[in-house]
């Protein structure tokens, strides 16, 4: 199990910010949620508090951008992809601003929270703005790699946090490169495209479909934006089913993405497993995950089903 | 109106006539824009025209040959819609050629019916979704503070705009920041595009209501930390001298808000006051009063 996604972010900030002087954390008041506050401890003079005001919070960070800045902002996801969209939108993507979106408590495990600040649509909402970097890591090497790549390389860049810890994916020297996808396990009956947090738990499904005799592969799509379209037409090839799995709504993510490209390749099913077009709730974690289907188990139960039918 | 010791938009007649003249310029370069691209606004553009030739010939610490220049002093037009007054002067400042007015709004035109700062050397911020220019003026502001860079950052703000949240998300952080380098103009010219009637008998420059009849704003601003002037956006005398002043507060922690009393549509006889030319073209007789109007004896 590794650090929860939020806690590596701000610890990764803190470090690069120790040679970085033009790194700048801004905060929404919720930094004790974020973590943001570790960065507010390390270095007082670059944390801008500012205030219950994601609006103004984004539009001030384009600003801040124009001058030389790097501004990582500190909020929960909801809070940008919902609220602060048209700040987004007009003042960062349209400018192409150096600004950096840290969208922490995103997905389905928003901490007991509910419907009001579950993000389980960020994916779809950013990936349809242009020019947005938007970046979906599975754990916590891949957090800490996004973060350092985010912060060297101008441009907007959504960065979805998962509030929790996971199961490591990737080993320490993890680099992260934009556009690439990861095949974590090959397969030759059903590919599984996951991404973020999820796709742990979509390894551990491929490894019980295996137990089953099922040959199910694991594509990681980490970068849902750029992408390589390419890689993922190439892997889909390969199989006679797709199935996509993420801890987000099954219209517009993923999903969506996945179907986009093997449809305009070499067309073939696309199951797309995920939350349905229904409102998140306050829950546990475990519930959530099973309530949605989302459990190894019960996305291995899916994908058993379909190759039934088949 | 809130203040009865307010300036009388429109009442002075200042002794500078090469402002003036510049502005009759600008105002018949923005009827005759708008009236080429066939869509455009034109009450704002007017009613912020005298304070747009103030800060651009007068006030600001610009190379218009050098957009980009570190050390230049911002302008943020958060108003944006009113972009066809800021290209107006920023062409007749030298930025780019007069002629390109005629490209307002058409196709590969980098003079873009709201302003886009990718398209347009000159430019400081992508404006048009009113309220976020404030914020991004602040976030500059903040940077040029940081930098230890001496310019200032001026943003124009549209009265009916300022009824945007966002707009006092910053009027309540700048202070915070004290960014007395960060000075917010006002375009109070009295009407936004539609808005409230008025009541029966109610006296008023426009003929629809005030956006903010019956709010203090000068005390609102006050009451957050700014230092307020209040001054009669259409005299020369009063603009520049307020925005000398905010200028020179630059050094400070207080922000100011130049609250700029001011006419929509002022200029030209048919246009003042009147919502209907918030937005829309004039036709070609309309075009000739205007000209004749507006004619100086250094008219175009």
């Amino acid at each position: 199990m590794s650090k929860p996604q939020r806690d590596v972010w701000a610890e990764t900030l803190v470090e690069l910010a120790a040679t970085n002087p033009d790194i700048l954390v801004m905060d929404a008041d919720l930094a004790t949620s974020t973590k943001a506050d570790r960065f507010a401890d390390a270095y007082p003079d670059r944390f801008l508090e500012m205030g219950i005001a994601e609006q103004g919070m984004v539009g001030a960070a384009a600003g801040l951008s124009f001058t030389g800045y790097v501004p990582w902002l500190s909020s929960f996801g909801i809070f940008f992809t919902n609220r602060a969209l048209d700040q987004v939108r007009m003042s960062v993507a349209q400018t192409h601003a150096n600004v950096k979106i840290g969208a922490a408590y995103t997905g389905l495990m928003a901490g007991l929270a509910g419907k009001t600040h579950v993000d389980v649509s960020d994916l779809a909402i950013m990936r349809a703005m242009p020019g947005m970097t938007v970046l979906a890591p599975a754990d916590a090497a891949e957090v800490a790699a996004m973060t350092r790549w985010a912060t060297q390389t101008p441009g907007p860049v959504y960065l979805r946090l998962g509030r929790e810890a996971g199961p490591d994916v990737f080993g320490p020297d993890y680099v992260f490169e934009p556009r690439r996808v990861y095949l974590l396990r090959e397969g030759t009956e059903v590919l599984l495209v996951s991404t973020g947090m999820q796709t742990a738990r979509t390894l551990a499904a491929a490894e019980l479909l295996g137990a089953d005799g099922i040959s199910a592969g694991v594509l990681h799509v980490p970068s849902i934006k750029p992408v390589d379209e390419a890689a993922i037409a190439a892997a889909a090839a390969n199989v006679p089913i797709v199935v996509t799995v993420e801890e987000h709504t099954v219209i517009g993510g993923l999903g969506g993405l996945v179907a986009e490209i093997v449809t305009s390749h070499d067309p073939r099913p696309v199951i797309r497993i995920g939350i349905e077009d229904t409102w998140g709730e306050s829950a546990p974690n475990a519930w959530l995950l099973e309530r949605h289907g989302l459990t190894p188990e019960r996305v291995a139960e899916r994908v058993r089903k379909v190759w039934n039918q088949e | 109106m809130t203040d009865a010791s307010m300036p009388a938009p429109g009442s002075g007649t200042g002794p500078r006539a090469d402002l003036e003249a510049l502005a009759r310029r600008g105002r018949l370069h923005v009827i005759e824009t708008v009236a080429h691209s066939g869509a455009g606004h034109v009450g704002g553009p007017l009613s912020a025209m005298d304070l747009l030739v103030a800060l651009y010939f007068r006030v600001l610490r610009i190379r218009p040959d050098e957009p980009g220049w570190p050390e230049r002093d911002r302008f943020v037009l958060s108003k944006g819609h009113c972009s066809v007054a800021l290209y107006t002067v920023m062409a007749m400042r030298g930025y780019f050629p007069v002629e390109e007015l005629l490209t307002f709004d058409s196709g590969g035109s980098r003079l873009q019916g709201h302003p886009d700062m990718l398209a347009l050397p000159g430019l400081d911020a992508s404006t048009g979704s009113l309220g976020q220019g404030f914020s991004v003026a602040l976030g500059i502001a903040m940077g040029l503070r940081r930098r230890g860079n001496p310019a200032h950052t001026f943003v124009m703000l549209g009265d009916g705009e300022l009824q945007e949240g966002q707009a006092w998300e910053t009027v309540h952080v700048a202070p915070r920041y004290a960014a007395g380098n960060l000075t917010a103009i006002l375009d109070w010219n009295g009407m936004q595009q539609y808005g409230w009637a008025l009541h029966d008998g109610e006296a008023h420059r426009g003929n629809r209501a005030d956006p903010w009849a019956g709010v203090d704003l000068r005390k609102a601003f006050e009451a957050f930390g700014w230092r307020v002037l209040e001054i009669d956006g259409h005299d020369f005398g009063q603009i520049l001298a307020a925005l000398e002043d905010a200028r020179a507060a630059g050094a400070g922690t207080v922000p100011t808000a130049i609250l700029a009393h001011t006419i929509k549509g002022r200029g030209i006889s048919f246009t003042e006051g009147r919502s209907e030319w918030h937005a829309r073209p004039a036709t070609a007789d309309e075009a000739a009063v205007a000209r004749a109007e507006l004619a100086g004896e250094d008219a175009p």
